[in-house]
């Protein structure tokens, strides 16, 4: 039996059942490991909280209309931008721990295809992310967030943020396969991460940055992910003049499939290809 | 004379940094059998296994595994093989049975399949009382055995084991060696890896000394231990009668050991030889503290081929260290 001749139809069911075990094995370390799972689900959520509470009183002035004077408005659909790129961090952390316990040799010495573990791996964290994110929605619903802009749009928000979410995914993925350290990895993510969605606007309107920074926090694509949630959540008038509501989901979309298209082929050719 | 299984052939590995893992390796392994390679830290060992097992491209020579070469069909390997690396690399938070169905499933099994399999190879490996439970809460020879039982899920023709036994009880330890050896006898080619030396003698047919990457020897346990020399008779005597003992055994070529501390003569005929030896000491009225009969063992082997070899620090291109 050699590769060619194994038809395309089985190849590509061969990979949907190993990604669908791998899937599993991943999620019921979430379920059966639940510490880690309870701790990181706290986590944004305590966050979430200080930032409405310590913040909240002294932003509302800079609060744009539709916000109805409330930054519980202005922070949700922030925080559920920023909730999506924190939620990869995991990706990169697992893979690390399986190349360091040897069960990445292992995958790699079976005669499985080689995109599954990846797959899996981003799918599984994508499960958990999707919990994370609806837990910190249902908690801002309980402090006083309201959707404007009908349940389609607070769907099609949650989408959006997931799907980068997921597209970040695969670019720790990346990180957790080319880089060995597992602090290393760690100070990495926060290096790029944090600086990333403070100058954004996931806590704060952009408009008293200064000019400089402000090009770059109106463009940087957590700033679109975030102004594509609030489009979606709240209504245009949440958006910053001349942006509209589809302008910003479709700038949302071509973020995500452009850090898909690079990082993917990246990490599945760093897995495949041999240890040095 | 079968087919060789696996067939190495002037393998070269060179890292980065210019040390060569590999240098110009080569060896035959015939089908069914368990081969160990031995060597020690930093020799080539898990380099050549990593290779073997498709995880390592080889920089030049060449390889094949199961009728295949590595380099050029992996895949094809990787459906003949099993790998059991250095660590137990099972999942902590499924059960052993889980650990070993989900392998199953990746080998390509249906769900039925591996769990009747998993079901047979938890009783063979006794771990069938303790297959539900969570693999966190195994000791580490447990572990192992669900490592090993994992790669056997698929039935490979070829099985990699990379010090199996490292940090294993000794009990356990037997109970690895005595599954190893029942695969053998059901045909499966064992190549492992073991920086101990009864474990080679005990349990390899074949035995490979590697250090520095390059090939120092090779051969069944009895044919090294020939190669280093017969047995001698080993004499610790009071420390003034050295040379009056000496003359005493001259018949029997006896020398004083490099440490100054014993007599060592050659024994070829065994006990024979110690018998005379204890006649001649009798007659000059000499009675030693202590006397053994001393058959080489691949310590002596090992220890004449590598003697200040390995100097240099460990090299193992395995992205975690030993």
């Amino acid at each position: 039996m050699t590769t060619a001749a194994v038809p395309t139809t089985r190849r590509l069911r061969r990979t949907l059942v190993h990604t669908g075990v791998i899937t599993r094995r991943n999620l019921l370390a979430n379920v059966r490991l639940p510490d880690v799972l309870i701790l990181s689900t706290i986590q944004p959520v305590v966050f979430m909280l200080m930032f409405l509470y310590v913040f909240g009183g002294a932003i509302q002035a800079a609060l744009p209309a539709a916000a109805q004077g409330e930054y519980i408005y202005w922070l949700i659909p922030g925080i559920l931008a920023q909730s999506a790129v924190f939620g990869s961090a995991p990706t990169a952390y697992s893979l690390n721990n399986d190349v360091t316990k040897g069960v990445l040799d292992r995958f790699r010495s079976l005669p499985m295809a080689r995109s599954a573990v990846l797959a899996g791996r981003t799918l599984s964290d994508l499960v958990r992310s999707a919990f994370i994110l609806s837990l910190q929605l249902a908690v801002g619903i309980l402090l006083g967030f309201r959707w404007q802009n009908g349940l389609a749009g607070l769907l099609a928000a949650m989408a959006v943020a997931l799907a980068f979410g997921y597209a970040c995914s695969w670019l720790m993925a990346y990180i957790g396969l080319t880089i060995r350290n597992s602090e290393a990895i760690q100070a990495a993510i926060y290096l790029v991460v944090f600086p990333m969605t403070l100058t954004s606007s996931v806590f704060l309107p952009t408009q008293t940055m200064p000019g400089w920074l402000q090009a770059f926090a109106e463009h940087q694509p957590i700033t679109i992910i975030a102004n594509a949630l609030r489009g979606l959540t709240l209504g245009q008038g949440a958006l910053p003049a001349g942006h509209t509501i589809a302008g910003e989901t479709l700038l949302a979309i071509a973020w995500t499939a452009g850090i898909l298209a690079l990082f993917a082929p990246l990490a599945i050719r760093s897995y495949g290809r041999n240890a040095q | 004379m079968d087919d060789p299984v696996i067939t190495v052939d002037e393998v070269t590995k060179q890292f980065r940094d210019g040390t060569k893992a590999l240098d110009r390796l080569s060896l035959t392994i015939p089908p069914g059998i368990i081969y160990g390679l031995l060597g020690p830290n930093g020799a080539g060992k898990t380099t050549l296994i990593r290779i073997l097992a498709t995880l390592l491209q080889l920089d030049a020579g060449t390889a094949r595994v199961a009728g295949y070469d590595v380099t050029d069909h992996p895949a094809q390997v990787r459906d003949r093989i099993g790998l059991a690396g250095q660590f137990a690399a099972v999942d902590d938070h499924l059960t052993g049975r889980e650990n070993i169905t989900m392998i199953g499933r990746l080998y390509g099994l249906t769900r039925r399949e591996a769990a009747t399999r998993a079901a047979r190879i938890v009783d063979r490996i006794h771990l069938a009382d303790a297959a539900d439970r969570q693999v966190k809460t195994y000791s580490g020879g447990m572990r192992r055995r669900i490592d090993l039982a994992a790669s056997l899920i698929g039935r490979p023709q070829v099985l990699f084991l990379d010090e199996p036994t490292t940090g294993v009880d000794p009990a356990s330890r037997q109970d690895l060696w005595r599954l190893v050896r029942d695969l053998a006898a059901e045909g499966t080619t064992v190549l492992l890896t073991t920086q101990y030396l009864d474990e080679a003698d005990h349990l390899a047919d074949r035995i490979a000394v590697i250090d520095h990457g390059r090939l120092l020897t090779e051969g069944t346990s009895t044919e090294l231990k020939d190669r280093t020399g017969g047995a001698v008779v080993e004499l610790t005597v009071p420390a003034g009668q050295h040379q009056t003992i000496l003359a005493a055994l001259r018949p029997l070529a006896a020398q004083l050991a490099a440490d100054c501390d014993r007599i060592v003569l050659p024994a070829p005929d065994g006990p024979a030889t110690l018998r005379h030896a204890l006649r001649l000491l009798d007659q000059a009225d000499i009675t030693p503290s202590d006397v053994a009969l001393h058959r080489p063992t691949l310590d002596d082997v090992f220890l004449a081929l590598t003697q200040g070899a390995s100097t240099e620090p460990e090299r193992e291109p395995a992205g975690r260290i030993a």
